[in-house]
């Protein structure tokens, strides 16, 4: 029989690989989180880590640092986004260009030079870790937060904004009623880019803090570091978990949540 | 008109701060002095310490040929994945993209890990004992990272194509592969392009797969592959920048400045060339 080429047989290779190398894996890090060094079924890494206080305390530190992260960078990014697809004040692209290019930067390299920077003004890890990473953490993602905004507020329906204030809506009541309700697709989709990535973030809080803070993803590379194989896949279960929830969260919200990323070029 | 100037310093403040970390790597990269803050006058010795720096160039040339192999990787399989998925069936699709989404929106971290897992399974229970890590597993992990962008960035292009094209390029005696060759991929080929860029810039970035996956091999020879991202981690642990690496900032951003520069030149001469072509088929039709 003569093989009869197709359309869709070109999508074999890639699903072959997407198979292999992210499928299996996930059910290897199940596996790995539920047996012993030894290979046989226990509840170990479970135990280990809600008995550690250790433990628990990086998952509600992560928690609260992505929270605040979130907040901070969606409340500097919100105005930016807004007067940058406004028409009154900016036409150009080259703006926006200007605000995604420090992304096209090394990023431990510029986590970096930010470290030495606020070394440099007084704010060094060894003293103010809190603040250090903070401002690392808002530094890093704020560009992730403007340009979902971004491509929002650019379909902003003027029509209705106009009406709202023809309709005797004072300015608050305009931005409550009309503005935000419309770019809450956008808010989401930037929180996403932003809450998750933190949690996970290994160089920002290692480096501006020295060392001092530990989130949730310097507590898997510590694991990975010293061949803890079952406890930091465990943690990579309740990494999964949270993002399943959240993803489950927001799904009726979003319109395409990786529209930020990959509209970066 | 206070409104529009209250709007303007805002915008350029948030701007001016960003920048702060990388213009004062600029600024003192024309002087030797060991810590940032202190200037020596000018001098433009990092800029040759920087060629003479083996670590650096080894870190950069891996950098660079593992961008680009893993992003020729990704484009090709990330584009046949989308063409053949979007030919596909209704309900395979569906499985097939939701795959496909996993990788964006995981934590790199957790990706990472369950491929470390996976080859240490491997490498014990039916390698025995054997050390899988390698150039290979680091090039799996880099693709596995940048190819579902490739698919996402090919997606919308096989959408908007005119179905009619290629149906009108069998009818003409076109066989299928000849059909894709010269009708699909021509109108796609801005979103594989897109999807490309956007694999290298992942590819350079990238620290936490690199750190995981590596092994031995490429220009690192016996030791593990040390790429940019590693090679700074590894240094900024321990102190400040070196001051070698502050001219390799200087580089690197000029480098970015002149590629987007060249990427809004084009966009811009193609959305003017798309305008004309629209008026010279509006005109003919009259």
């Amino acid at each position: 029989m003569r093989f009869r080429f197709q359309r869709k047989y070109l999508c074999i290779p890639y699903f072959l690989f997407l198979i292999l190398f992210v499928v299996v894996p996930i059910f290897f890090i199940v596996y790995y989180a539920f047996t012993d060094g030894t290979g046989n079924f226990s509840w170990n890494a479970l135990v280990e880590f809600f008995t550690t206080t250790n433990k628990i305390n990086v998952l509600v530190m992560s928690l609260l640092f992505s929270t605040l992260n979130t907040i901070v960078c969606l409340l500097i990014g919100y105005p930016i986004a807004y007067i940058l697809a406004n028409k009154k004040y900016n036409k150009s692209y080259v703006l926006v260009l200007l605000f995604v290019m420090p992304m096209w930067i090394n990023f431990v390299l510029r986590t970096g030079a930010t470290r030495d920077v606020l070394t440099w003004l007084g704010i060094n890890g060894g003293t103010t870790p809190y603040i250090a990473t903070m401002i690392g953490l808002v530094y890093n993602y704020l560009p992730f937060v403007i340009l979902p905004l971004y491509t929002t507020m650019l379909k902003l329906d003027k029509s209705q904004i106009e009406a709202a204030s023809d309709l005797g809506c004072n300015r608050i009541q305009v931005f409550t009623k009309s503005i935000f309700p419309q770019t809450v697709p956008g808010v989401i989709a930037a929180a996403q880019m932003v809450f998750m990535p933190t949690m996970s973030s290994y160089v920002i809080p290692e480096t501006l803090s020295e060392g001092k803070i530990v989130l949730f993803g310097n507590s898997i590379y510590l694991g990975f570091a010293n061949n803890q194989w079952n406890s930091s896949s465990f943690m990579a279960i309740i990494m999964l978990l949270i993002i399943g929830i959240s993803m489950f969260v927001t799904r009726n919200f979003t319109e395409k949540e990786d529209e930020g990323r990959a509209n970066a070029w | 008109m206070v409104k529009k100037i209250f709007a303007y310093s805002y915008v350029y403040l948030i701007l001016f701060l960003m920048y702060v970390p990388i213009l004062t790597l600029i600024v003192f990269s024309f002087t030797n002095a060991t810590y940032i803050g202190t200037w020596n006058g000018f001098d433009l010795s990092l800029y040759q310490k920087l060629f003479e720096s083996e670590e650096i160039m080894i870190a950069l040339g891996n950098t660079i040929i593992i961008a680009i192999i893993s992003a020729v990787c990704s484009t090709v399989l990330g584009t046949l994945g989308a063409v053949g998925v979007f030919y596909s069936k209704k309900t395979s699709r569906a499985i097939f993209e939701n795959i496909n989404q996993i990788p964006v929106v995981n934590a790199e971290i957790v990706m990472a890990l369950s491929l470390v897992v996976m080859f240490v399974f491997i490498g014990n229970k039916i390698f025995a004992g054997a050390n899988l890590f390698s150039f290979w597993t680091l090039l799996a992990g880099h693709i596995v990272i940048s190819a579902p962008f490739v698919y996402l960035n090919v997606k919308p292009k096989l959408q908007q194509m005119d179905p009619s094209l290629y149906e009108a390029a069998l009818d003409l005696g076109c066989t299928p592969r000849k059909a894709l060759w010269r009708i699909t991929l021509p109108e796609i080929l801005p979103g594989i392009f897109s999807g490309f860029m956007l694999a290298i810039t992942l590819s350079l970035d990238d620290f936490i797969v690199t750190a995981f996956t590596r092994g031995s091999g490429l220009l690192s020879g016996a030791g593990n592959i040390e790429t940019l991202s590693t090679l700074v981690q590894a240094k900024i642990k321990k102190g400040p920048i070196p001051p070698e690496m502050r001219p390799l900032t200087t580089i690197i951003f000029i480098i970015v400045v002149l590629v987007v520069l060249f990427i809004s030149l084009n966009r811009n001469k193609g959305i003017s060339s798309k305008v004309k072509n629209r008026r010279k088929l509006r005109e003919r039709a009259e």
